[in-house]
């Protein structure tokens, strides 16, 4: 009844071209954006802004990465944390030698030496495919954090390899209370996620999806392979990288080479999974997936434990927790196999029809 | 199905609303601690039995004393997995749980330290660190809110070569003798690196640094280059498996575990239970002393774990860990009383508490008071002195148990001193911090 494009008709090719042809989707996206930007700040407490909410939209945009990566172009990648590192330290140190740059060229700066690092590491994919490439990204993920441990030079030779970010400021105004960081974030995200979402129904995005459908053909019809992986390569680590420079920056506010394991990889591929491979909207949803549950579950457990005065073992709220997560991973996957953007279809589809499905 | 879908939900939905309520309600008097802990993940065994001592020695304050001075103690834990991340969220939870915040933080975890150490001065809460962090926290007056108590590394590096250097009948001994750090090689064991270097130098003794990948449950190849150097000792700097994985391989390749010597997180039971025999012999530096006969830990075995109110594995009372968890609370309880006698006996702030901690004066006599004895060396805080020890004690494994073999001692407490305000000052100058101490 309410969403319905019937009557919406498109008279000109800026129109018909547009990123969000349906009108009802336009207005949700722009109620969102009102939402995100000025009521949560505003009714959001510290613990929701520092704990759970920053840590999402950064989780977002390098789940964006691995998906323009895995989802899109179908290179399997092992190195996203990696990627993550490279962007936390490139960031760390452009801040720190070259002062004079204001903070989100650095920022800006350390996507790019993410990508370069990216496209150093995809250069293997020309010649692999599929787990074989996975394996090979593995490579990315275990010699970077390693580099950066060995070379004391990029943690400006701090004694224990950690290094602390400086305050990020942007034309005199500091970004150093939860709301302001949060505020950051969110704007970069937004950005670079509206320009994810163009990008993949550009010449550049459809290249991708040619050859994630079939590169013998993809190569037939005309598209250059080498250059198609390599700039998804590069693409999905500056994503990345971006993503760990906002990890370190505005979230941890401290972070350390061991930080980007190999776990941090796998909970980035578990969002992709989770949120729908191949889908903008089902990074976010992935992130929040990943990110929240586990808190909710174990808020939920520890109250209700509290709440009906049951004495558990310590450790056992925790264990339950990832057995409860564990088996909805399961559940959701044998559910929805094309993840959570996949529900959200469905459900589109069937607000189209109601109240009078035929 | 729907309808009991939905009674299902809105059941749950009340439960946690009316429980929320109700946990806040009842600790709106009492000093709520918040504890960032760990029991699952890969260092879940070594969590579980450094919280269990702590949460046992709040349980004893409440039950034997009836909390600190008529103030109820009440406590919840969070669970970490010894992730940063994971780490800043519980911080985050705990201390929007009750107006007068967690107390004092403990992380259990030097790189969830280094995530809060920015937030805590903001936030107005105490970290307390005790034997890991931030090594030059030690200076106050560039880090009012964190307390590295009692040692940190660079204490027990240097009190390791004095240890050696005693074995061998003297400092002057140590000329021309050749001595192996194995670490892990991690932030945690590029540590002691600078203050060995340092040592090596002035007493004139060979050092190689053997690095072991981590985990460290292969280690073959570096023992088969500690063969061929043949060094008087072998300083061990390991974490969690690597530990066992060393000493069996040391007794493989013959080398004599009384010539080996490890810092406190190679010296608990876990790493030298998991050697099988193969630790008999071996020394290891500590913060505090493994056993039960301490007056503290038989009042939790007779007032708790008799009586079924404790939640810890029995098996764990009197363990290295658990003890040093014991230690850790009653360092926090006691910052706490100190912090009652000039605000009052009230649930207090965390910036009350951090006086108190600053303030800190633990003397033999209390100790003694205290049941804890020998176990812990005496504290004494102030602004320039945030750990208020630098005391280290050697242990010896016996193949059943831990037991002391030499006294509370310090290694070179003037060269560490100068390093940790070289190192302060410029964290203060990166940070544009001027170094002053904080009243009140």
């Amino acid at each position: 009844m309410f969403y319905r494009e019937t009557g919406q008709f498109k008279t000109s090719y800026a129109a018909d071209q547009q990123l969000f042809p349906i009108l009802q989707d336009r207005i949700a996206l722009l109620v969102l954006l009102l939402v995100a930007f000025a009521a949560v700040p505003a009714l959001a407490s510290e613990y929701w802004l520092t704990a759970l909410l920053t840590p999402l939209l950064v989780f977002a945009l390098a789940t964006i990465g691995l998906n323009i990566l895995t989802g899109y172009a179908g290179q399997l990648s092992l190195g996203s944390g990696a990627f993550m590192a490279v962007g936390a330290f490139a960031a760390y140190n452009l801040v720190l030698r070259l002062p004079a740059l204001p903070v989100l060229v650095s920022f800006v700066l350390a996507g790019l030496v993410a990508a370069l690092v990216g496209i150093a590491f995809g250069l293997p994919s020309l010649r692999i495919k599929g787990f074989y490439l996975a394996v090979a990204t593995l490579a990315a993920q275990f010699f970077i954090p390693w580099l950066l441990v060995k070379v004391a030079w990029f943690s400006n030779y701090s004694a224990s390899g950690v290094i602390t970010t400086q305050p990020v400021q942007i034309m005199g105004f500091v970004f150093d209370s939860p709301v302001r960081r949060y505020l950051l974030v969110l704007s970069i995200v937004s950005l670079l996620a509206l320009l994810a979402k163009n990008m993949v129904r550009s010449r550049v995005g459809r290249a991708w999806m040619a050859v994630r459908d079939m590169d013998v053909a993809a190569e037939v019809i005309g598209i250059p392979i080498m250059r198609t992986k390599l700039t998804a390569f590069a693409v999905s680590s500056f994503y990345c990288g971006i993503a760990g420079a906002l990890y370190a920056f505005a979230y941890l506010g401290s972070v350390e080479p061991d930080g980007f394991n190999l776990d941090l990889s796998f909970r980035i591929l578990f969002m992709v999974i989770i949120g729908g491979v191949g889908s903008i909207m089902g990074s976010f949803l992935g992130a929040a997936f990943i990110t929240l549950l586990p808190i909710f579950l174990d808020v939920l457990l520890t109250d209700l434990a509290r709440g009906f005065n049951l004495n558990l073992a310590p450790g056992t709220t925790s264990m339950t927790q990832l057995l409860v997560f564990g088996a909805l991973i399961i559940f959701f996957l044998i559910v929805e196999p094309h993840g959570l953007a996949r529900l959200w279809q469905i459900a589109k589809e069937k607000l189209r029809l109601w109240p009078f499905p035929y | 199905m729907q309808a009991l879908k939905r009674a299902i939900i809105i059941l749950l939905a009340g439960a946690t609303a009316l429980t929320a309520a109700w946990a806040i309600a009842q600790q709106a008097s009492t000093q709520f601690i918040g504890i960032t802990g760990y029991r699952v993940g890969p260092y879940g065994a070594n969590g579980a039995a450094f919280f269990s001592g702590f949460i046992d020695y709040l349980n004893l304050v409440n039950e034997r004393d009836g909390g600190i001075n008529g103030v109820k103690l009440s406590w919840e834990e969070c669970e970490t997995e010894y992730n940063n991340a994971k780490g800043v969220e519980c911080y985050e939870r705990l201390k929007a749980k009750v107006a007068t915040g967690p107390t004092a933080v403990h992380p259990m975890s030097t790189g969830i330290t280094y995530a809060l150490l920015d937030k805590a001065p903001v936030d107005k809460i105490p970290l307390i660190t005790f034997g890991y962090g931030r090594t030059d926290a030690v200076d106050g007056r560039v880090f009012p809110w964190v307390f590295p108590l009692v040692s940190n590394y660079w204490d027990a590096a240097t009190g390791i070569v004095k240890f050696i250097g005693e074995k061998e009948g003297g400092n002057d001994k140590l000329k021309g003798k050749k001595i192996v750090l194995l670490y892990h090689d991690s932030a945690y064991g590029k540590e002691p690196h600078p203050v060995l270097e340092a040592e090596a130098k002035n007493l004139g003794f060979e050092l190689k640094m053997i690095a072991v990948p981590h985990p460290g449950n292969e280690q073959q190849s570096q023992w088969l280059q500690i063969r061929q150097y043949q060094p008087d000792w072998v300083i061990l700097w390991g974490w969690g498996v690597m530990n066992a994985t060393a000493l069996k391989t040391a007794q493989k390749v013959g080398f004599p575990r009384e010539k080996m010597v490890g810092n406190w997180w190679a010296g608990s039971e876990i790493d030298t239970e998991a050697a099988e025999g193969a630790a008999n012999g071996y020394y290891a530096a500590s913060l505090n002393l493994a056993g039960t006969d301490f007056p503290v830990v038989q009042d939790v075995q007779k007032l708790l774990v008799a009586k079924g109110k404790s939640q810890s594995n029995p098996k764990l009372v009197g363990t290295v860990l658990w003890n040093r968890g014991l230690a850790a609370a009653m360092m926090t309880v006691e910052a706490v009383r100190t912090a009652q006698g000039k605000f009052g006996k009230k649930p207090l702030t965390g910036e009350q508490v951090r006086w108190g901690i600053e303030n800190l004066n633990i003397d033999a006599k209390r100790l003694q008071q205290l049941g804890f004895n020998s176990m812990v060396p005496t504290i004494k805080t102030s602004c320039t002195d945030h750990s208020g020890s630098g005391l280290v004690r050697f242990q010896q494994w016996n193949g059943t148990q831990w037991k002391s073999v030499s006294e509370w001692m310090s290694g070179d407490r003037a060269m560490v001193h100068k390093m940790v305000e070289e190192s302060a000052g410029k964290y203060a100058a990166e940070k544009n911090i001027t170094p002053a101490c904080l009243k009140g």
